[in-house]
């Protein structure tokens, strides 16, 4: 009950902030618009629409890192959150409270690019939902980074580390706008040792339903996302005692 | 039963002994109002009493529980009302209200009955359906002080409640502080005098983490040989009359 009244709270603050819709929604579908204009004019394997949406689907996971990041930073800086640390409401609760309400968010932005996709000529297959089941997990681990972001830094700190550093190394290190190949080298060994060019190749693997090459991304999004949120659950406590 | 119980509790922090080896006893029921000048430790002895933080040493009993070992229990019997007007701006009154009886595991019947009871002690029935944010600063202290009150809580700290408040909406809010006397025991931080000694059923002065003197107001202005209260506490504060 008091996860639930808590979550309808969350839910609310989201829906009722018209720049979180307009970005987290708006901003995939013009990158995919303006992507497939320039594929129609100079083609490219990469921006081709079966490789692209995966990619973008991701991408635009940054914004909700940002939007989890910026709601409970703000939610620290305020003093409800001081009355609500005074209820019986436990750090599980809170993290949770944050969490659940921006996976379905996340969820849709990942619906709308693969709507858009179809538009712009994706063709149907039935495997295209696993890539909706991916973006479950993907979704976690954004979320997750902005839950630790938000127990750390002020809502103005927020907005420089995830809105331009986040959203950065989202898109250097997914392989979503180059080959990470073509680079390849201690750029590569990187970008593979971090989650986001996993959660892409999840999303790729899980459309065209080829689950062994799926899974041990799956394993890499999954262990960090777990390993975050214990993180953000950790500095929550502990920013919790500092009052 | 004493409703709280302070032995020795004590705060330092790095630099300051914000609170020094306090010890109190408040009786159920009681309107006891903690005054001080800026820095003396009546927000620090809320904070403790309403488990946001941890004593140094020392230990406080509310109701028989320990605010250091029985945190839960304590946290399932109080309410803050903290300095800063702790609603949510973009929920609506009645979502505030929603909100809180939520965090105590009210069901939708209950929840609806105690939102109702409260906005006719507070005279929020109009404004259930506007925005917090949208409010004046009067009637959004009448919401926080209504959140505070909706769990029922068996002590409630209510921490500078008219600060900030011109003087028609301070003399509306000491009126429903004064029709809590008897019902619930309320601990009251203020650095304005006439707002103890018009609420208080006893005041404890502070100064540098210290508690100087406990009395009613009659009490202390007794024990300076002052007419006027604002007199007699300017005495205690400058001279440190003992206890």
């Amino acid at each position: 009950m008091k996860l639930f009244a808590f979550s309808a709270r969350n839910v609310k603050e989201i829906l009722r902030d018209p720049l979180t819709l307009g970005f987290g929604l708006g901003f995939p579908v013009a990158l995919m618009l303006l992507l497939t204009a320039i594929q129609a004019n100079i083609p490219v394997e990469l921006f081709e629409i079966a490789h692209l949406t995966p990619g973008v689907a991701v991408f635009g996971l940054s914004f909700i890192t940002l939007f989890s990041a910026l709601l409970i930073a703000k939610d620290r800086g305020s003093a409800l959150l001081h009355r609500l640390y005074t209820t019986p409401m436990t750090a599980a609760d809170f993290i949770l409270g944050y969490t659940l309400p921006l996976l379905p968010v996340a969820v849709l932005q990942t619906v709308v690019c693969y709507l858009l996709a179809f538009v712009l000529g994706l063709s149907w297959s039935p495997s295209l939902l696993f890539a909706l089941v991916a973006a479950v997990p993907n979704a976690w681990l954004y979320i997750s980074i902005g839950l630790l972001c938000g127990s750390v830094f002020t809502d103005r700190q927020v907005g420089g580390i995830c809105g331009a550093l986040m959203t950065n190394l989202s898109a250097w290190l997914s392989g979503t706008w180059f080959d990470l190949d073509l680079v390849g080298g201690a750029f590569r060994k990187v970008a593979y040792a971090l989650p986001f060019v996993h959660a892409v190749e999840l999303t790729r693997s899980a459309q065209i339903g080829a689950w062994g090459d799926a899974f041990p991304h799956l394993a890499w999004v999954a262990g960090y996302a777990a390993v975050v949120t214990a993180g953000a659950v950790a500095l929550f406590l502990r920013q919790m005692r500092r009052i | 039963m004493d409703a709280i119980r302070c032995e020795h509790l004590t705060k330092i922090y790095p630099k300051v002994t914000a609170v020094d080896d306090l010890t109190l006893t408040v009786a159920e029921g009681e309107l006891f109002a903690l005054l001080g000048v800026n820095g003396a430790g009546k927000s620090t002895t809320v904070k403790m009493l309403a488990t946001l933080t941890a004593p140094t040493s020392g230990d406080a009993f509310l109701l028989g529980k320990s605010i250091v070992r029985d945190r839960a229990a304590v946290k399932a019997m109080i309410a803050l009302s903290p300095q800063e007007t702790a609603v949510a701006p973009n929920l609506s009154v009645a979502e505030n209200l929603s909100l809180m009886a939520g965090m105590y595991g009210f069901s939708k019947e209950t929840a609806a009955r105690k939102i109702a009871a409260v906005s006719e002690t507070f005279g929020l029935g109009p404004r259930l359906s506007r925005r917090a944010g949208k409010l004046s600063g009067g009637w959004q202290r009448r919401l926080s002080l209504a959140m505070a009150l909706i769990g029922d809580p068996k002590i409630l700290f209510l921490d500078e409640p008219t600060l900030g408040l011109d003087v028609l909406a301070r003399s509306e809010l000491w009126d429903a502080i004064r029709a809590l006397r008897g019902k619930v025991t309320v601990i009251l931080t203020t650095h304005y005098m006439e707002e103890a000694e018009a609420l208080s059923d006893r005041i404890g002065i502070m100064r540098d983490g210290k508690l100087l003197t406990v009395g009613s107001a009659e009490e202390i202005k007794s024990l300076t040989g002052c007419d006027k209260f604002e007199d007699a506490f300017i005495r205690v504060v400058r001279e440190g009359v003992a206890k």
